[in-house]
């Protein structure tokens, strides 16, 4: 058997076992970086390293049958706008090419605390705007089921190491679908937790009341395992949930009966692929067959969802991204005075996207428009909210696409931002309502697979989990492993 | 013309908070540069505020000290500007909905009472401060100091309601005195903690709609703020006077040339771009607690004054005086507690107290004379122990030794000489000396008899009993 193709909780037995250790668990996961790495480009930097110092501490503690964290000696990827101490952390970006943090983030700690191994830190489109990674300012990422078409994004690097088994799970961060479209592009488990469920102190911010950290795993018990280990109420983060965190894996129950599901059907949006469209509704019609008590439900203001997230996302990115005009940190040019250096570094220091997303931000929040723009956008965000609401009346979990499309072709869409933006129609009312949704593998167009997207309510992770469970047990799409094959 | 004044005053007052308004930094005055800092309030990437509650706390009792609402729902803004110092270039601070509005307070000024609105107050983080190299106009580089950064700010912002800058100074002597009572500033405008801009326009007298206004910055003094607006109401008139149009502008206090300058005018003002600080939850007050902090808050300025006329029959301008500073308000309790004469303490503390700590350039809260002590020497003033004259030395040696009074007299031989017999000789001896005099005082020159008086109490060092000086001078002659 080959460890990189193994979970991290299949991983952990053989660990407690001693079949095998900590250090020849993360050379296996080197190695196979190694082979593929070329082809796949999913990480920005490697922590080999200190990996391996940490694969061995955690081989003394086994050798010295302490027991262990879950995640304990188990390799996995950062997304590389989450800040780690003494470690590179670009976001992607020229800007930030050569910051180091002297800091780390909650979830780095939180982590470090479980003892998992940090093989590296993952690619990502510049400041987590993008749906492709192909917006990173060092490399395209590729999707391992296909090496010709995106891995999806922002979290395209993370998704994309997942899949290749380059690492055996992943954090990414997701404001408008980050973590969940290039989840579904690559056949892997991504959640979105509920907006406050995971710190984000330490994670660059793009777009604060959207952005939050969650796991990108191959199945969903390791899903819930890296939930376990990050989740929970952070003093440095006041949007953070002051609310006990319950043990994800109890939710791992393949009994789904009883349980009340609902179909938003404004989620199937014009343009939707049919096998898309067909590999959804299979999903439902199984789950309802699994017992599940199905509703179809309307959620009015969807249509909505991703104009308000542009104004909402790009607003807050204006102010965030304001910071970097290499002043304290960060990349400098040189400049004749203080607004031409400034200009100069962000000029050169950003990619097209961001700063388009950057102007458009700061034209709607400017004077004279912030009523009809940012103002609008936070009113219907709250009506967007209030679907989610209404809707949770009637069920305890929706089921939904992630995306109208599976992967597409490199370039296809990168001079089209539009087409880029419609990728995720199915994955922002989710930020704007703040509440849990996860994305796990539902079946194949072709070789490439179909993301299930399943949104609970707020705090609802463990219901999203069990239907997710449910669904996988009931299916062997997680036991397929990505091809790496291309053109 | 005759034209009307109307001033508006925006002031920003430090805190004095421990640690600053967003991160656990200290906010300590005069640390060596950059080192009160932290990856907050540098802005690094990733990090995230959280607020004092400390912050809040001062800023309630700030705005119920000035007889605002406090408002049970308020929340932070975000205010979009680039500067170097300010290093995540936007400000967090607090736009629509401020922690306190609709207050008010009373100044006095010739005389005259007028109640002064406050529109709001609200809490915001300060900038950092830029260090150049050379001049400000011939330097190649600037350096930034964070320790700034992030130390809490409250914003007190006036209704148009001032009409002369001498009621503007007052205003802002008031501000200041409320502040230091509710304890929550040092108000130093040298340190930068207490600092203060100015809104002015003038009007035709009997017009309502307001002029074109111009702010003034850079008022770094309170007799600045007096001068500035002095300045500024001169050339505002006199523009007017020429048929001339005032035009909104930002124009700064030169205070060496005793004149503003523009600095921008309104089509170069920057669009904030506000928007809620996405970073940070409302801030919901609870209202017992509102009551709870009311029900603490020290006895205010004016309130103060008011007790000290009722209570000890002091005059409006010396109650006025000593109330303007609650250490000096502290210090008087403290001596007239301690047995002085009411009456006599307000003398002596607005009278040689004050002469030696302006002298020596001390603050009433540090005097070498304890408020007990000035009781004691007051107190053997009361029962003649001592002369008025030898009072006064007695008390810049208590000042300089750290002695009390009575240690002072009985250690100088201070002590005041009534005993007629140990005086009659000296006045026997002075009379003989000064025929003169003698003669003067005799062909009706009442003067020379103060002489005479004179001569015997430099005999006797200034302790004889001058009554008893005076009577004996007169037997004898």
């Amino acid at each position: 058997m080959e460890l990189y193709k193994l979970t991290a909780h299949e991983l952990k037995d053989k660990l407690t076992t001693k079949e095998v250790s900590a250090v020849e668990v993360a050379e296996a996961i080197y190695t196979r970086i190694d082979a593929v790495e070329d082809k796949v480009q999913a990480f920005i930097s490697l922590t080999k390293e200190n990996a391996l110092a940490q694969a061995r501490r955690v081989d003394e503690k086994l050798k010295a049958n302490e027991e262990l964290p879950a995640l304990a000696g188990i390799p996995g990827a950062l997304k590389d706008n989450i800040c780690v101490e003494g470690t590179k952390t670009t976001c992607g970006s020229q800007i930030l090419a050569n910051f180091v943090p002297p800091y780390n983030a909650t979830v780095t700690e939180k982590l470090n605390a479980q003892q998992t191994v940090l093989v590296g830190k993952a690619n990502m489109d510049e400041f987590a705007m993008g749906s492709s990674t192909e917006n990173s300012s060092f490399k395209v990422s590729r999707n391992p089921w296909d090496t010709d078409t995106v891995p999806g994004g922002s979290s395209g690097g993370s998704a994309a190491a997942v899949a290749a088994g380059q690492a055996v799970w992943a954090l990414g961060s997701d404001t408008g679908g980050s973590i969940r479209l290039p989840a579904a592009y690559c056949g892997v488990v991504g959640l979105k937790p509920t907006y406050g469920r995971v710190s984000r102190y330490g994670l660059v911010a793009y777009a604060s009341s959207l952005d939050q950290i969650g796991p990108i795993t191959r199945d969903v018990t390791d899903c819930a395992l890296v939930m376990n280990a990050i989740a929970g109420y952070d003093h440095r983060d006041s949007t953070s949930i002051n609310a006990p965190v319950p043990d994800y894996t109890q939710a791992l129950v393949p009994d789904i009966r009883g349980m009340k599901i609902g179909l938003p059907k404004e989620y199937f949006v014009a343009g939707m692929d049919p096998d898309v469209e067909k590999a959804v509704y299979a999903a439902i019609e199984q789950l309802k067959a699994l017992g599940a008590e199905y509703k179809e439900v309307s959620m009015p203001h969807t249509e909505y969802a991703l104009a308000t997230y542009y104004m909402v996302a790009t607003a807050e990115a204006s102010s965030n991204l304001a910071r970097y005009v290499g002043v304290g940190f960060g990349q400098r040019e040189k400049g004749e005075d203080l607004i031409s250096m400034a200009t100069q570094t962000r000029t050169q220091g950003f990619g097209a996207e961001v700063r388009r997303r950057i102007m458009l931000g700061n034209y709607a929040l400017s004077s004279g428009y912030y009523d009809a723009y940012y103002l609008k956008a936070l009113k219907v965000r709250t009506l967007i909210k209030r679907d989610f609401d209404k809707a949770f009346e009637d069920v305890d979990v929706l089921v939904a696409p992630i995306a109208p499309t599976t992967a597409f072709k490199i370039g296809e869409k990168i001079n089209d931002p539009l087409a880029m933006y419609l990728q995720d129609v199915c994955t922002v009312p989710v930020n704007l309502a703040g509440v849990p949704a996860i994305s796990l593998p539902c079946g194949f167009k072709g070789h490439m697979p179909i993301g299930l997207q399943i949104i609970g309510k707020p705090l609802g992770e463990s219901d999203v989990l069990k239907a997710a469970y449910t669904f996988e047990q009931n299916n062997d799409y997680y036991k397929r492993l990505a091809p790496l094959g291309g053109a | 013309m005759a034209y009307e004044v109307v001033i508006g005053l925006e002031v920003h007052t430090e805190l004095k908070t421990q640690s600053k308004i967003f991160c656990g930094c200290s906010t300590k005055f005069g640390a060596e540069q950059n080192t009160n800092v932290c990856p907050v309030c540098l802005g690094l990437p990733g990090v995230l505020p959280v607020f004092n509650a400390k912050v809040l706390e001062f800023a309630v009792r700030t705005g119920l000290a000035l007889n605002c609402e406090i408002l049970p729902f308020s929340k932070f803004d975000r205010k979009n500007y680039y500067y170097p110092d300010l290093p995540k270039n936007f400000q967090t601070s607090q736009y629509d909905l401020p922690i306190a509005v609709n207050g008010y307070l009373d100044i006095e000024v010739n005389g005259k009472t007028r109640r002064i609105g406050i529109t709001r107050v609200h809490m915001e983080e300060d900038a950092g401060k830029l260090v150049h190299a050379g001049t400000i106009n011939k330097s190649d580089y600037a350096l930034v100091d964070y320790n700034r950064t992030g130390v809490p700010l409250l914003e007190i912002v006036s209704e148009p309601d001032l009409r002369s800058p001498e009621e503007a100074k007052a205003y802002l002597e008031k501000i200041k005195a409320i502040l230091q009572y509710v304890d929550v500033s040092d108000c130093k405008m040298e340190e930068g903690s207490l600092r203060c801009d100015a809104n002015i326009s003038l009007r035709p007298e009997g017009q309502t709609k307001f002029g074109t206004k111009s702010e003034i910055k850079n008022l770094n003094s309170f007799k600045a703020v007096q001068k500035g607006l002095e300045y500024e109401v001169y050339r505002q008139t006199e523009i007017l006077e020429e048929g001339g149009r005032v035009i909104q502008e930002t124009r700064s206090w030169d205070d060496g040339r005793g004149v503003t300058l523009s600095m921008r005018n309104k089509e170069q003002a920057e669009d904030y771009r506000y928007f809620p600080e996405p970073d940070l939850v409302p801030i919901v007050v609870d209202p017992d607690w509102v009551e709870e902090v009311r029900k603490n808050l020290p006895e205010l300025p004016d309130a103060r004054k008011a007790r000290l006329m009722k209570d000890y029959g002091l005059s409006d301008y010396d109650a006025g005086s000593i109330t303007a500073s609650r250490a000096m308000a502290e210090y008087y309790d403290v001596a007239v507690a301690s047995g002085a004469e009411a009456k006599a303490a307000a003398n002596w503390l607005m009278g040689e107290v004050s002469r030696l700590l302006n002298n020596s350039g001390q603050l009433i809260e540090t005097c070498p004379v304890t408020p007990e002590k000035l009781a004691g020497l007051i107190s053997l003033l009361d029962k003649g122990t001592i002369t008025n004259k030898i009072a006064k030395t007695v008390l810049e040696n208590m000042w300089s030794s750290g002695k009390d009074a009575d240690t002072v007299v009985k250690e100088e031989g201070l002590v005041q000489i009534s005993n007629e017999g140990e005086i009659v000789a000296i006045v026997e001896r002075i009379l003989a000396a000064n025929p003169q005099s003698v003669a003067d005082f005799k062909a009706g020159k009442e003067r020379a008899i103060g002489f005479l008086v004179g001569q015997v109490m430099k005999e006797t060092k200034g302790r004889a009993n001058p009554e008893v000086v005076n009577k004996l001078l007169k037997e004898h002659m």
